[in-house]
């Protein structure tokens, strides 16, 4: 069982409140993923939970339990580092095992739940070798397995992949999935990719300034962003916003567009434009376009075939009914 | 070719340094070879012609060359003990964050700077003198009899006052071995359930060996010639007389330029076994 219950969670360093009063449920199996630019406090609100920083008001309930002042051992939760913070001078067996010999279990338990861990890993071959002699990939293996073995209520993850390159980041997004969905267990998952985010959780939760902005599911989140700021952040690439005369002609002062809702002809359309930058993705292609009388340009996503040069003259139409319309503070109109 | 230039140009101008280095190290090294294999007793003959071995024969088969020998291996075994356990307790007290870190840091280092002879003086007097010394008030405030420290304990006393000048110079190498620990390691270990202790005998010290084995390896260097602490202490009496001090009474109170060169030489080869060892140990940890 992982129920995580936020209640007016507060923290402050010194004067500074990095994290005001914050309300948060977070069920039981669920993927959470905390998502935000850096120094939004996404961070430091998983530290609270796993008890490595202490709250400055408010509780936090785990399953139920008030565990605001139990030590962050005592909580049954388990975390995997930015920096994986595997112990150098240990192999990878006695690194696994570590969370258990503290716990005290029995050798031949322990000797199981790392056979185990390490098969579910594929860190079979690797048990006797020190952290330092594994790549960026198994050492992000081996903090989970330290994690896994532990049978903890929750895993809380802080930008697990960020020191992976591209190509390890993509297959560890998979594994983590994978993994979530095998063992049932309640992930809470910082990072500051939106990729991450739209592709793992069940839940997304993004944060500003210690401020949660919106909490939902992906497409919820996708379909009807709650601000502009969240509309900015979740898609790739960017949402196109426009204010002044385009805004006040659908009755808003800010309309957001995505790439992905232009349609683009050589011949007719509501915008006239000059292409500018094509970023070739192989199976799409997304343009930079310089529309009339406009300082920004406006990105279009387009199929990967269709064929356009620099500084060609194109028309833009927006599907109207895909357009998120936002009032002078920043908050949607239904 | 304006590599090749540049490296010989390199060279040349290194050179006077390289001379320098030699001339100050292989000069007094065979100059003690030299006068190891001759009698030589400035004051009762002066140099009167080569003996070879006898020299060190003489030395060896000494009533107190393995004493001494004995006595070095206990002092510095003892400084090394102080200065290692003290210094990692220092470090840790010190890693905590405190009002006034700074100045504290700084104070600690203080011992460093004092001469050894001052600090052996100061010691001496201040401290162990048995009438008027700050220990000899406080044994008495408890109704004790003072120890007088440098006939009863010298090897002890000794140490202590060696101990004293070194334990900066560990606690600070210690010191930054913990800042450089990942505190996501600590913070790790903490979520996995381990308590103070374990987190220090499992994630601190292990990180710390490699700063350990460094600080070992220096002192023992060092103090291996230790000497003006000796001088102004006990001058080499009760049983404190290392084989540096015995090299020293041998030329100077004996006048037996012979006999102490040959001492010398055996102190060097004593230096280099511990060396080797060490380097070993040091590598071994480099290893890892």
């Amino acid at each position: 069982m992982g129920r995580i219950t936020l209640d007016k969670v507060r923290k402050a360093f010194g004067d500074v409140e990095v994290i005001p009063p914050l309300d948060l449920t977070i069920e039981d199996g669920e993927f959470v993923v905390f998502v935000g630019p850096s120094g939004c406090g996404k961070s430091t609100l998983l530290r609270l939970i796993a008890g490595l920083e202490d709250v400055s008001g408010g509780q936090i309930r785990i399953d139920g339990e008030d565990a605001t002042m139990v030590p962050p051992a005592k909580r049954g939760l388990a975390m995997v580092f930015q920096s994986y913070a595997l112990y150098p001078h240990m192999s990878v067996r006695r690194n696994i095992a570590f969370p258990m010999k503290m716990a005290g279990l029995p050798q031949d338990e322990q000797d199981r739940r790392i056979e185990a861990a390490a098969k579910a890993l594929n860190l079979t071959d690797y048990l006797d070798r020190r952290p330092g002699q594994l790549s960026g990939g198994q050492r992000q293996r081996v903090a989970i397995g330290r994690a896994i073995v532990r049978e903890p209520a929750a895993f809380l993850f802080d930008e697990p992949l960020s020191n992976l390159d591209a190509a390890l980041r993509h297959g560890m997004r998979l594994e983590i999935s994978e993994l979530h969905k095998r063992l049932d267990t309640t992930m809470i998952y910082v990072t500051h990719d939106q990729i991450e985010a739209m592709t793992m959780a069940d839940k997304i939760v993004v944060l500003q300034g210690g401020v949660i902005e919106q909490v939902g599911s992906p497409m919820e989140l996708y379909r009807a962003p709650r601000n502009i700021f969240v509309a900015g952040f979740i898609g790739s690439p960017k949402m196109n916003l426009l204010t002044g005369e385009e805004a006040a002609k659908r009755g808003a002062h800010t309309v957001g567009i995505r790439p992905e809702h232009v349609s683009i002809s050589t011949t007719e359309g509501t915008w006239k434009g000059t292409v500018g930058v094509a970023e070739h993705l192989g199976s799409d292609t997304f343009l930079h376009v310089h529309r009339e009388g406009a300082v920004d340009p406006m990105t279009v996503r387009v199929d990967g075939e269709f064929s356009a040069k620099h500084g060609d003259t194109v028309w833009l139409t927006a599907q109207e009914d895909q357009i998120h319309k936002f009032d002078a503070e920043g908050l949607r109109i239904a | 070719m304006a590599t090749q230039h540049s490296r010989s140009a390199a060279r040349f101008m290194m050179a006077p340094a390289v001379f320098l280095l030699l001339v100050w190290m292989l000069v007094p090294l065979s100059m003690t070879l030299w006068f190891s294999f001759r009698r030589f007793l400035p004051l009762r003959g002066g140099d009167q012609g080569f003996v070879w071995f006898e020299n060190y024969t003489r030395f060896i088969s000494s009533s107190a060359f393995w004493p001494s020998v004995q006595t070095t291996l206990i002092i510095v075994g003892g400084i090394l003990l102080i200065s290692v356990v003290f210094g990692i307790l220092l470090a840790l007290l010190l890693d905590q964050p405190m009002w006034g870190q700074g100045v504290v840091r700084i104070l600690v280092i203080a011992p460093f700077f004092v001469m050894p002879t001052v600090s052996a003086l100061v010691w001496k007097n201040m401290f162990m003198d048995p009438t008027n010394g700050l220990f000899a008030h406080l044994w008495r405030a408890f109704g004790a009899d003072p120890v007088v420290w440098l006939s009863d304990a010298p090897l002890f006393s000794i140490i202590l006052i060696v101990s004293w000048q070194w334990l900066p110079f560990a606690t600070l190498i210690l010191l930054t071995a913990i800042q450089s620990l990942d505190s996501e390691q600590l913070e790790a270990a903490e979520m996995d359930g381990a308590g103070h202790l374990s987190r220090f005998g499992y994630i601190i010290l292990p990180h710390m060996s490699r700063a350990i084995t460094i600080v070992i390896l220096i002192q023992t260097i060092f103090l291996l010639s230790i000497f003006a602490e000796i001088f102004v202490t006990t001058g080499g009496a009760f049983g404190s007389r290392t084989l540096t001090y015995l090299i020293y009474q041998r030329v100077l109170e004996s006048q037996n330029v012979g006999l102490g060169s040959a001492g010398g030489v055996y102190a060097i080869i004593l230096a280099n076994i511990v060396a080797l060892f060490l380097m070993r140990i040091v590598g071994k940890n480099l290893d890892a």
